[in-house]
């Protein structure tokens, strides 16, 4: 049986706090190919972010296994680098040490300290930062923090990039910007991406599969709709673009229809 | 034909063009061709420096006039300014002269407190920084010592003295030892607040990138709280210069400490007074030290 390249079998969540059991996560069965950009979309605290702790090593799964080529995930590593949500950037770091730091770690017994000071440089070329490589994160702004989180994500050439709703934080046009490098990015190093949003444009515009989620608690995947756009995707092409508004449409439709986002009783 | 020409050649002209209307420039009368003494911008400089530097020499002139006012009366207990300056003259011009004994410089009296603060402030803070770390690392030390710790810390350092003194059999540890156990406290309980406070982003990082427990202790966990671990240190240098001056006037010998309970035994009022002024400029200097190099070190990230 051929496995896809990362699969995540029948997983369960559940936190425990005394007596008080909280499932948070039921029964989540996802496969995905290798090169292949997945969206997680669902309304806040259905348990999104969780998912992706556990695909990251960062949470345990109650129940249920996640296999990275055919290996059980249990440990946070560098082959499933996370880009978080709020940065998390090292603040007594420069960008370029935050991103070396990462780098270091992962290839220094394999590469020479040349070696790892271009793949550095490289990396912060490929987010357009290496301008301000000797600046803090106090000095950058936020979607620089961000890009920089994605450069040090990047670096550790992960075999799956997480991404815990990445832009966020970000103003509306900051966000375009990042999400139009994130796709650039994509296209060249063709990444096994999975991400966590809860914006609709920003899933149909990056991703090849949008898994959408049913509310919490016990959330469930409730429906996976494949984007079938071509790629290289140009933003303002697809907006008149049928498949596009029709994706955007569906998508919508599940999330305002048919699981309406009822405040926790 | 011209553009204008032929924009107008359709349209039926009102007017008669009118001629162009010439201007005479009427040049401004020129600024007086005095240059100022100072470039407006060393003058903002001065000004800023003088805005800073006035407000407290003014404060230490009215309270200087207020005591020597107070303290001239002839049957007044304490000497005034003026007597101070006058009495100790000796003191104040010669910091550095060493007659034996006990009879030494204030020079030399400071610099025998500050190098038994300097050793017991140094082994406090690697003892602090050290039990701090595990405290704040681990659950089961922070339950086990937390406890002893917030108990030995209300004991003053004077108390200290006679247990140590039992212990060492000499004047000289025990006076460090007293300083060491002064300072460790403040050091040990910001340590483990610092270390408590990292962040679960920096650890998610560290786990993402499987630091191993050296490289996550001296990559992220000392500097994650190196600002709370200066904040400590900052009250240690602070404890630790109390407590000597207290501490030598029991143990007796060379010492800032003891200088001012011998004035005070053969009635040199004066000298206790300059003692006193020399202690507090120490102090005030040690501080500023410990936070300079707490801007330094830790990038910025500690206040000054």
């Amino acid at each position: 049986m051929s496995k896809a390249f990362l699969t995540i079998e029948h997983v369960d969540k559940s936190f425990t706090r005394g007596a008080m059991t909280n499932e948070v996560l039921t029964d989540i069965s996802l496969s995905v190919n290798q090169g292949e950009f997945i969206s997680i979309i669902g309304h806040s605290g259905c348990g999104k972010s969780t998912l992706l702790n556990i695909v990251a090593g960062l949470t345990q799964a109650t129940k249920g296994v996640v296999f990275l080529e055919g290996k059980v995930v249990d440990e946070p590593g560098p082959e499933r680098a996370v880009v978080f949500q709020n940065h998390s950037l090292l603040p007594w770091l420069t960008c370029y040490e935050n991103v070396s730091l990462a780098v270091d770690k992962v290839f220094g017994r394999t590469k020479s300290k040349a070696e790892r000071h271009d793949w550095v440089m490289h990396k912060l070329k490929l987010v357009n930062m290496e301008h301000a490589k000797d600046r803090r994160p106090s000095e950058i702004s936020g979607g620089m923090k961000q890009r920089i989180g994605i450069a040090r994500a990047l670096a550790m050439q992960p075999k799956v990039l997480l991404l815990d709703e990445p832009f966020g934080a970000l103003d509306a046009l900051t966000r375009t910007h990042l999400q139009d490098q994130v796709m650039q990015i994509q296209a060249e190093l063709n990444n096994t991406v999975l991400m966590i949003t809860h914006d609709v444009d920003e899933a149909v515009l990056l991703s090849d599969r949008i898994v959408m989620m049913t509310n919490g608690p016990s959330a469930r995947i409730g429906e996976i709709l494949d984007v079938d756009l071509p790629r290289p995707r140009k933003r303002l092409e697809l907006v008149s673009d049928r498949t596009y508004i029709a994706a955007r449409a569906a998508v919508l439709k599940f999330l305002y229809e048919r699981h309406k986002f009822v405040e926790a009783a | 034909m011209t553009p204008t020409a032929a924009a107008t050649s359709n349209v039926t002209q009102l007017k008669p063009q009118a001629a162009a209307p010439t201007a005479t420039v009427v040049p401004l009368p020129a600024p007086a061709a005095k240059k100022p003494f100072f470039s407006p911008r060393a003058k903002t400089r001065m000004m800023e420096w003088g805005a800073t530097v006035i407000p407290p020499l003014l404060t230490t002139a009215v309270l200087l006039i207020l005591w020597e006012v107070l303290c001239s009366s002839p049957t007044s207990s304490l000497p005034a300014p003026s007597k101070v300056v006058s009495d100790t003259w000796e003191l104040i011009a010669n910091p550095f002269y060493d007659n034996g004994g006990n009879d030494k410089g204030l020079g030399w009296q400071l610099y025998a407190s500050l190098k038994r603060v300097a050793l017991g402030y140094a082994l406090a803070a690697i003892v602090g920084i050290g039990l701090g770390a595990l405290v704040g690392a681990s659950t089961w030390a922070m339950r086990g010592l937390d406890p002893v710790f917030q108990v030995l810390r209300t004991i003053p350092p004077l108390a200290w003295l006679p247990l140590s003194l039992a212990a060492f059999r000499d004047g000289e540890p025990s006076a460090i030892f007293v300083i060491f156990i002064t300072a460790i406290w403040p050091v040990i309980i910001n340590t483990a607040v610092g270390i408590r406070n990292i962040p679960q982003d920096y650890k998610n990082v560290a786990q993402v990138l499987r630091l191993n427990p050296i490289e996550y202790f001296h990559k992220i966990m000392l500097p994650a709280a190196a600002p709370y671990i200066f904040t400590g240190l900052r009250i240690g240098i602070g404890l630790s210069w109390l407590a000597i001056v207290a501490a030598e006037m029991l143990i007796g010998g060379v010492g800032i400490g003891f200088f001012i309970w011998d004035a005070w035994n053969s009635s040199r009022i004066s000298d206790i007074i300059l003692a006193l002024i020399y202690v507090g400029a120490v102090g005030f200097v040690l501080d500023r030290i410990v936070a300079l190099i707490a801007v330094a070190v830790t990038r910025g990230t500690a206040n000054a």
